[in-house]
């Protein structure tokens, strides 16, 4: 008789089974293991004595934090994949393929002639250590998410490609009054598109498919979300019984002729398994001494605001609410700025429901003793409580700050704030904010990380933080992605890092990811000479404390750094100098509602997703909106060129002046389709062909093709392209015209004209990776327009090989499409020069929005450019200005047609004092961080201010707000000081 | 000490004066290579030191001082040489740094720009640096003459096929440590000669090729063959250790074969783009024929080193014309930037010649690997069922365990596919 045991340790639990003979699971356990899996897995083991004690035994270990423990302990290992790829071929034949979510990783594998698995890379987006994080956002339990999300009504898009982008669209829905069910299922299909999306490839999932995984094994939800979007039925979604521990099970059946050892002995390999990985990467301690510790404490608690009895004081008072992405913050003050009432809370998904019993118990600790004569709000839900309470005044949150470092440290010049989820750095100069860098959608590095990984851990935040203190050996975790820490942590771990050594180093890596990720200072002079600290992040010594090593300085951390921002807001309030402030009554509060809706926006093809919140008295606010038209008001009609150029290439379809003889040809709309389709559409129109334009960008449209994308990091732009094709293939079109073409015009302004790679070689991608490709003429010929002499002749190659065509009239048409394509930009400089003449003569301020030109779809840009002209502001792009600039010398290679567009525009932006300049850069886009460093430097060097608005394939404009509110803050503060 | 002077456009020169006081600075790529690289240029007249500092100082310094959106090398590489001018010994005022610009599209080919402005930001703007390109930028103290460019030429000969042989013996050697020993002792012997004014000529080559393969021959090897895995990717992470934490090695570890095609094809892929470019887009007569004649030279430089390989029975990687041959279908000549056709036409040759099983290594976000690596990997499994590619990002914040953790599921689909009687990769 011989036992076979399968142990899988996973990045946060551990299973264990034991299969007889046959195959029978005579034993199965799945328990977390707080990082202590050896341990865990002894002590399971261990409690197996009766029944494996004298047995001859197998033994395999597998998972992703198994290796190391085989290793240590001498015993075998199996990967995970392979494993439980083992299990399904045994007990589930017929199976298609697997999908299956553990702690931190994702991995879907394809049965079928051979095996072949995928498995996440580098981002732990869409697993269970994602739901267990989205659930601590919401303050529920996993348990509790479930259920909530199987009363959903509808889902809104959330960013499917990593937690951290997840977690920030997830706040602004929940502070704009989202409903948590929503929330809760919309979570659920984040992590099905992440792995859909993430891990096929451009592989199909279909057939039976087999569910295993601890998530997949518990999570009712997450089941329906997957059958739904998979569009499966009950014979093809199978979710196996010990589904939650077939990789261990797998690991039992693999173990093969392998020799039998006995209990014994198994047992003592693994409790004598000393973690002897690789020295651990560590740093100098945070403090050496208590005396050290005590003088820093000292110094940084006399940075503190009086407070005076709220309950004996009588007089006027101010309100501050600063409705932050974790928290809400409120404090109330007296006319010498004293506080006389501050509050602190997570808000736990509903900022209303907290801020709302909080007014309640300062109107009562008020009595009639005291006024509030003003009441201002800034922060995310900075909108909703403005209009649920009828606060006086908004303030975008930099300007807050700002305030309120000002009132500790006048001549400040540096502010950091750390927050629960985001990071806002900025540089103040003559007394505005000069340069603000935010963590675009990216929180590594910020409150809410720590606080999750002490929750992992067993410890509360502030235990943990403290034992970092004197720790004696911080552990050097880099500086990257939560998600990349997570596994650093994880190998620590395994090396032997102990608790307070991980917390020190977890405070470390915060702060390195902002002065290197963030700010990306060299050294402390690149920040400033008084900086200002604050954010509740900064409250832990360890981070402050980290903060001014790394540096080299020290800094102002305020006692109240947690409410700064409700601070700065108050002495906005107070500032404003109003008779009597408009915030609802201490009656009126008694009868306050609030009920949220979701709705979806139809009056425009951006489908905005929005909420509609109405309280009582027929208050009503909606969120999620980019324009004011679903509030009833006309859109504002400013210049927009953006959508000028739009819709004009919009109408390019068709046939033109033809007359359509040759047939259809179809045209997938994206990347550099929109700055060369007027070439294009010339010269097939004038050949006779019929245009067919692939339609409008949209979500739908990008999920057609989203099965079919190969490298799940490549820019969003980019992955549409899938979309469109595949939208033309199903139009029916029989000859799609896409080429590669490595350069692009030549417009003399450069040192070469290039195209970035991912626009060069797209169609070639599209080719073999869209089977319905091969069944159609696709035509992907690599041509040169950039040499119009030589592509009469090419071009005209090209069309007889493919159509036939003449070369006369070829070459005819060719010269046609470049007169069409020169008039195309002069149409665009002409009608860019009208928009300059009408905001000068309705003083208006312009802004040059600066990018790539597929940067004007409304589904990549998420129309920001309608956001921009609802501030007020005449927006033209750079290729109607760059044209004013001659070539110049550049510190970076000036060799990408789009890059000397957006240098020279910039320059022209710097010799107008009416125009300001917005650079528009897509997540993922390799090329821009050459030219974001050096715009920047353009228009710093010139005194002028450099705006970047990082999008991403999820509409969460909040960043993009704050950064336009910002410029206009400091556009105003400018226009006074010239004044 | 030299006198700084820059040029019309501000850019700081190496001056002949430099080239007699400074030291050169290159970082390290290929040990085997670059070892060659930098003694054949000391015997033309300049000073030069290869750098193999590593750790976590240089990963830290590439994060200080290089835009974080930047790819991987260039933070590696620029990270290695300001670590190295800070801490490794070197006067700052007398060193220059030399850096690769292949002027193509992808952003690589503004490193040397990442690296001024790191320079400046690191407050070392005093330091030169050299552009290692086609004519992008010049300088009065470092000239290309048709010798030197005809050395490296045999000296890229010599490093592949030191690596192709190396790594075909060093999994199967007897006594461990041989192979190393003797690529050591092949190295200083090749310098040794050139030296002595030996090797440097094609019919001089040709016979240390195949006094080489003897010598390695010589090796004791035992056991059964086992499972190959091919190496492709991003040049610098497909190279160097440093950038891929150290691959090879554990690739050997994990008892396997590291297949790694060379530098070879890449230098004459360079050169063949300027002749393609010229066929399909038009462009100067003279450049053509120039860059022809350059790209057939060096072909038959290979087609030399490939004889001797076959010639002593190790397994021999195809000719670049056979790699081109085997690209067609899946991307146009036109694929340029970066790797690009070539990388592909790599995964394809390997697949060809019994090495299905390959690792795909590129940076994080690789501009052109998102075509060219990834996006070709779904077609060559539908054309090669057989095939088993694993892609693996590397950037500062990946672990090694997760990259690790991949190569494993590979190294165990390796073994099934292979038929190995004991699938499991069993870890001792």
């Amino acid at each position: 008789m011989s036992y076979r045991i399968g142990i899988d340790i996973g990045s946060t639990t551990v299973k264990v089974v034991v299969l007889d003979e046959q195959n029978t699971l005579l034993f199965r356990s799945y328990e977390r293991h707080y990082s202590k899996a050896r341990e865990r897995a002894c002590e399971t083991l261990r409690g197996l004595k009766d029944m494996l004690a004298g047995q001859d035994l197998q033994l395999l270990i597998t998972g992703s934090a198994g290796l190391g423990v085989a290793k240590a302990a001498g015993l075998e290992f199996v990967q995970e994949v392979y494993a439980t790829a083992a299990a399904v071929r045994t007990f589930i034949p017929g199976t298609d393929a697997v999908i299956e979510l553990g702690g931190e990783d994702a991995k879907i594998i394809f049965f079928g002639n051979t095996l072949e698995e995928r498995m996440n890379g580098s981002c732990a987006g869409g697993t269970g250590a994602f739901i267990d994080q989205m659930a601590t956002l919401l303050n529920v339990t996993v348990d509790e998410l479930d259920a909530l999300s199987l009363k959903h009504e509808k889902i809104y898009p959330i960013a499917s490609r990593c937690g951290v982008f997840a977690k920030s669209d997830i706040q602004p829905i929940l502070n704009q009054g989202g409903r948590k069910e929503d929330v809760a299922a919309s979570i659920f299909q984040a992590v099905v598109d992440q792995t859909v999306a993430g891990l096929t490839q451009g592989r199909e999932l279909t057939g039976k498919i087999v569910f295993l995984g601890g998530p997949l094994h518990f999570l009712q939800g997450l089941r329906q979300r997957f059958v739904e979007t998979l569009k499966l039925d009950e014979a093809h979604a199978v979710f196996p019984e010990d589904g939650d521990c077939f990789a261990a099970i797998g690991a039992a059946l693999c173990t093969g002729d392998q020799a039998t050892q006995s209990f014994e002995t198994i047992l003592d390999l693994l409790e004598h398994a000393a973690s002897h990985g690789e020295p651990v990467d560590t740093m100098p301690p945070l403090f050496t001494s208590q005396g050290e510790y005590d003088e820093f404490a000292a110094r940084h608690g006399s940075m503190s605001v009086p407070y005076v009895d709220l309950v004996s004081y009588s007089g006027d008072a101010y309100l501050g609410i600063d409705a932050g992405s974790t928290t809400t913050k409120m404090v109330l003050i007296d006319p010498d700025c004293n506080i006389l009432y501050d509050f602190y809370h997570s808000n736990q998904g509903n900022p209303v429901s907290i801020v709302l019993p909080q007014l309640k118990d300062i109107y009562e600790k008020c009595g009639d003793r005291v006024t509030i004569k003003g009441a201002a709000v800034t922060g995310y839900g900075e909108d909703l409580i403005k209009n649920a309470f009828s606060c006086d005044i908004g303030l975008v949150e930099t300007v807050a700050h700002l305030n309120a470092a000002r009132h500790f440290t006048p001549d400040v010049d540096f502010i950091i704030d750390i927050g629960g989820q985001d990071m806002k750095c900025f540089k103040i100069r003559n007394g505005a904010v000069d340069s603000i860098l935010l963590n675009e959608a990216c929180s590594s590095g910020c409150g809410s990380f720590i606080e999750t990984f002490a929750k992992a851990l067993g410890y509360s935040i502030a235990d943990f933080s403290k034992m970092g203190l004197f720790a004696k050996h911080p552990v050097n975790l880099g500086s990257r992605c939560t998600v990349f820490m997570n596994s650093s942590v994880k190998q620590a771990q395994k090396d032997g890092a102990s608790v307070e050594d991980i917390s020190a180093g977890l405070s470390i890596s915060v702060v390195k990811n902002a002065i290197y990720k963030v700010i990306r200072a060299a050294s402390a002079d690149d920040l400033g000479k008084h900086i200002v600290v604050q954010g509740g992040t900064f409250l832990n010594d360890a981070v402050l404390r980290s903060f001014e090593q790394e540096i080299g300085r020290n800094v102002t951390r305020p006692t109240i750094s947690g409410m700064m921002g409700a601070y700065g807001a108050a002495l906005a309030a107070k500032e404003a100098g109003l008779e009597r402030s408009a915030l609802l009554s201490a009656q009126a509060l008694e009868t306050f509602t609030h009920t949220a809706k979701p709705a979806t926006c139809k009056l425009c093809t951006n489908h905005c997703s929005l909420t509609v919140n109405r309280f009582d008295g027929g208050r009503r606010f909606i969120s999620g909106n980019r324009c004011s038209r679903p509030l009833g008001q006309e859109k504002v009609d400013i210049p927009d060129l953006m959508k000028f150029k739009y819709d004009y290439l919009r109408t390019l379809q068709g046939t033109g002046e033809g007359d359509g003889s040759r047939g259809k040809i179809g045209i997938p709309f994206g990347l550099n389709m929109y700055e060369n389709l007027p070439f294009w559409f010339k010269l097939f129109t004038a050949l006779n062909f019929e245009v067919v334009l692939s339609p409008e960008s949209t979500r739908r449209l990008y999920i057609k093709g989203q099965m079919t994308i190969p490298s799940d990091t490549v820019c969003y732009p980019a992955k549409l392209l899938h979309g469109h094709v595949t939208a033309l293939l199903e139009e029916g079109v029989d000859t799609i015209f896409y080429p590669c073409m490595s350069y692009n015009f030549d417009e003399h302004l450069s040192d070469n004209h290039y195209n970035c790679p991912v626009v060069a070689y797209y169609p070639d991608l599209l080719g073999v990776n869209i089977p319905a490709l091969n069944k159609i003429n696709y035509l992907h010929p690599n041509l040169g327009i950039h040499r119009p002499k030589d592509f009469e002749k090419k071009g005209a190659a090209f069309l007889a090989e493919a159509f036939g065509i003449p070369k006369k009239e070829s070459v005819k048409a060719i010269r046609a499409a470049y007169a069409a394509y020169d008039d195309f930009r002069l149409l665009v400089r002409r009608k860019g020069e009208e928009y300059i003449q009408w905001a000068r003569d309705n003083g208006r301020k312009i802004l040059v929005v600066a990018g790539r030109p597929y940067h004007m779809d409304p589904e990549i840009n998420h129309g920001i450019n309608d956001l921009i002209t609802s501030f007020g502001f005449v927006l033209v792009t750079e290729d109607a200005v760059f044209h004013h600039m001659d070539k110049q010398p550049r510190t970076v290679l000036n060799q990408w047609t789009y890059h000397a567009r957006m240098y020279n525009a910039a320059r022209y932006v710097c010799t107008q004092p009416d125009m300001a300049f917005i650079q528009l850069v897509s997540f993922g886009c390799g090329v821009d961080a050459i030219t974001t460093d050096e715009l920047r430097s353009i228009l710093e060097d010139n005194g002028e201010l450099y705006t970047q608005l990082k999008i991403d394939d999820i509409s969460n404009l909040g960043a993009v707000k704050i950064r336009i509110r910002s410029l206009m803050a400091a556009l105003d503060a400018r226009d006074k000081e010239g004044a | 000490m030299a006198e700084l002077v820059y040029d019309s456009t501000g850019r700081l020169l190496f001056t002949e004066e430099m080239r007699k006081e400074y030291t050169i600075l290159i970082p390290q790529m290929l040990p085997v290579h670059f070892g060659l690289f930098a003694k054949l240029l000391q015997r033309t007249g300049y000073n030069v030191a290869i750098l193999n500092n590593e750790g976590r100082d240089v990963v830290d310094s590439g994060l200080k001082y290089v835009h974080n959106d930047a790819c991987y090398p260039a933070l590696l590489v620029i990270g290695q040489m300001i670590d190295a001018i800070q801490n490794g010994g070197y006067d700052p005022h007398k060193v220059a740094l030399l850096i690769t610009q292949t002027g193509g599209g992808c952003r690589a080919s503004n490193y040397i720009h990442m690296l001024r402005k790191a320079l400046k930001k690191a407050g070392l703007e005093y330091i030169p640096v050299l552009s290692l390109s086609f004519g992008l930028e010049k300088n009065p103290g470092f000239h290309w003459s048709v010798g030197l460019i005809r050395r490296l030429v045999y000296g890229i000969m010599y490093g592949d096929l030191i690596m192709n042989v190396a790594n075909q013996i060093r999994p199967y050697e007897v006594n461990a440590g041989d192979t190393t020993a003797k690529v050591e002792w092949w190295l200083n012997e090749l310098l040794d000669r050139f030296d002595r004014g030996k090797g440097m000529s094609r019919s001089q080559m040709r016979s240390i090729l195949d006094e080489m393969c003897a010598d390695f021959k010589t090796i004791p090897v035992a056991g059964e063959p086992k499972v190959r895995v091919g190496v492709v990717g991003e040049i610098y992470i497909k190279f160097s250790s440093l950038g891929n934490n150290r691959l090879e090695q554990f690739l050997l570890e994990e008892g396997a074969e590291p297949v790694v095609p060379g530098l070879t094809d890449f230098v004459i892929f360079k050169i063949y783009n300027r002749v393609s470019d010229i066929e399909m887009f038009g462009g100067s007569k003279a450049k053509y024929a120039l860059c022809k004649f350059f790209m057939g030279y060096v072909e038959k430089c290979q087609g030399d080193m490939i004889a001797a390989l076959e010639k002593a029975g190790f397994r021999a990687p195809g000719t670049f014309a056979d790699l081109h041959k085997l690209v067609k279908g899946y991307l146009n000549d036109g694929v340029k930037m970066g790797e690009g056709w070539l990388l592909t036409a790599e995964m394809l040759e390997l697949i060809h010649s019994g090495t299905p099983n390959i690792v795909c290594a590129q940076p994080f976000g690789c501009l052109p690997n998102h075509i060219v690596g990834k996006g070709m990997i779904r077609v060559l499994k539908d054309d090669y069922p057989d095939s088993n590619i694993v892609a693996v990002d590397y950037d500062p914040g990946a672990t090694k365990i997760n990259q690790e953790n991949r190569i494993k599921l590979m190294l165990a689909n390796a073994r099934q596919l292979a038929g190995e009687e004991h699938a499991p990769a069993v870890n001792q």
